[in-house]
């Protein structure tokens, strides 16, 4: 095989790994803060659930994740689904899985302001939803910056994972190639490709905690 | 009526009794300092009054706006000088901005604060905060204006800056209850003075009264602070 039709179908790959990694975030950025909420929460039988499920997420395979979500519509409820679940499958998935991570690290984050930061706004005649979405939040995704950019840089790299789901993403398509030349000349491309993703990923969240940096 | 009256209040965290039997009125213009031994309830008293905490018997009689000044500032520090004063008469009062602004600015100004409009509260000094948490606090034209420790958390000389401006607020007439360790400032500014020991009001009256009183507890709790 040409190195160029490689690189052409290596690019492909990597566009689904692009779309499975932007929707994951946009999915499990916001699901984390719910899911946070409920870890935090006042009532009890709801606090105890996000702990379990964020047990259940943190204590098995993302991989065995991905087989289950994909298979759940079938074993559970009977229906059988077409194959663009596959990649609807591994979003879920991946989504599920994140907002867990993030649900924790947001809940260190919210943990760590000061109580006099809500009295201040509380006596200043903030509803709750001003206090948490005006005061609370800015300074907390300040704090959360860097553990969330450790997290996104992994799911760049656990992008991969969707092979088992049989899903043409980059290290799918990397590992056919490199079976079909007997070469792992392919798999060592993809493994530039995941670098060079990371660094623009990390030059962007840098970017951003420069932003965050008007203030201590 | 009262400006503000606490009538027969009661506060137990957990077994332990903070607010024994707690009642107060407090009229318009008036500062009333409350001084006594850490652990006397002072601050729970304050927490109480502006309904940072609950209460488990007696009542507060208020209707207006108060404002509180913590110890500690607990200035937004992601907002700047300005919006740390502006933002809530604006979003929560639905004032005018321009008003507020201007409102804003003067307030600053009376403060020796103007060139800090723009700074963030992490770099300010100490002195300079309090004076903000202040301003951010009148901003918001309260009837009533609690004070926490206001210079508990600063350096001496830092403290000065920040006695002088309640003291400014103290001769505008501005309606203050003010929880203080600084004795000298509590017999000059206040126009009545609370001692506190142990969750009861053991002596109140006007400085001279309860400074010079004789009850064993009050001449305790000015002996052990030196005077």
């Amino acid at each position: 095989m040409m190195l160029e039709s490689m690189l052409i179908q290596l690019c492909k790959g990597m566009l689904t790994s692009i779309e499975i990694f932007v929707f994951t975030l946009l999915l499990s950025l916001p699901l984390g803060l719910v899911i946070a909420w409920g870890r935090m929460s006042n009532i009890k039988p709801i606090r105890l659930l996000m702990k379990v499920y964020i047990s259940i997420m943190r204590g098995t395979p993302l991989m065995l994740q991905l087989i289950v979500v994909f298979f759940a519509p079938y074993y559970i409820f009977g229906i059988s689904t077409s194959s663009q679940f596959r990649i609807i499958a591994v979003i879920m998935a991946f989504s599920i899985n994140y907002a867990a991570y993030f649900a924790e690290i947001y809940r260190g984050g919210i943990e760590s302001i000061p109580k006099g930061q809500y009295e201040a706004a509380q006596i200043l005649g903030y509803s709750k939803f001003e206090t948490f979405f005006i005061i609370i939040l800015p300074q907390v995704i300040k704090i959360v910056l860097p553990s969330i950019t450790n997290e996104i840089i992994t799911l760049v790299k656990d992008t991969s994972l969707s092979f088992v789901l049989a899903i043409p993403e980059m290290f799918t398509v990397a590992k056919q190639i490199a079976a079909a030349q007997a070469s792992i000349t392919a798999l060592l491309v993809a493994g530039v490709f995941y670098y060079i993703f990371n660094m623009i990923v990390a030059l962007l969240m840098e970017a951003i905690e420069e932003e965050l940096d008007y203030y201590d | 009526m009262s400006l503000f009256e606490i009538k027969n209040l009661k506060k137990s965290f957990d077994d332990k009794e903070v607010l024994k039997d707690i009642s107060l009125k407090v009229e318009k213009g008036e500062v009333i300092c409350i001084i006594g031994p850490s652990g006397s309830g002072k601050s729970t008293l304050l927490r109480c009054s502006t309904n940072l905490e609950t209460y488990d018997g007696g009542e507060i009689i208020f209707d207006g706006t108060l404002g509180l000044v913590f110890q500690n500032f607990n200035l937004f520090p992601h907002h700047t000088v300005m919006k740390n004063i502006t933002h809530a008469p604006i979003k929560v009062q639905k004032r005018n901005k321009d008003e507020v602004y201007k409102e804003a600015r003067a307030l600053l100004k009376k403060f020796s604060l103007e060139d800090k409009e723009d700074s963030y509260p992490c770099n300010l000094s100490g002195g300079e905060k309090q004076r903000v948490s202040i301003a951010r606090a009148l901003a918001m034209n309260p009837d009533i204006l609690f004070f926490d420790e206001p210079t508990s958390a600063l350096d001496p000389e830092l403290t000065v800056e920040v006695l002088r401006v309640i003291r400014k607020l103290a001769e505008e007439k501005m309606t203050m209850i003010i929880v203080t360790h600084e004795m000298n400032f509590a017999r000059n500014v206040g126009d009545y003075i609370i001692f506190m020991d142990d969750g009861y009001i053991i002596e109140e009256g006007s400085p001279d009264e309860v400074f010079n009183s004789n009850n064993h507890r009050m001449d305790e709790f000015l002996g052990k602070l030196g005077e």
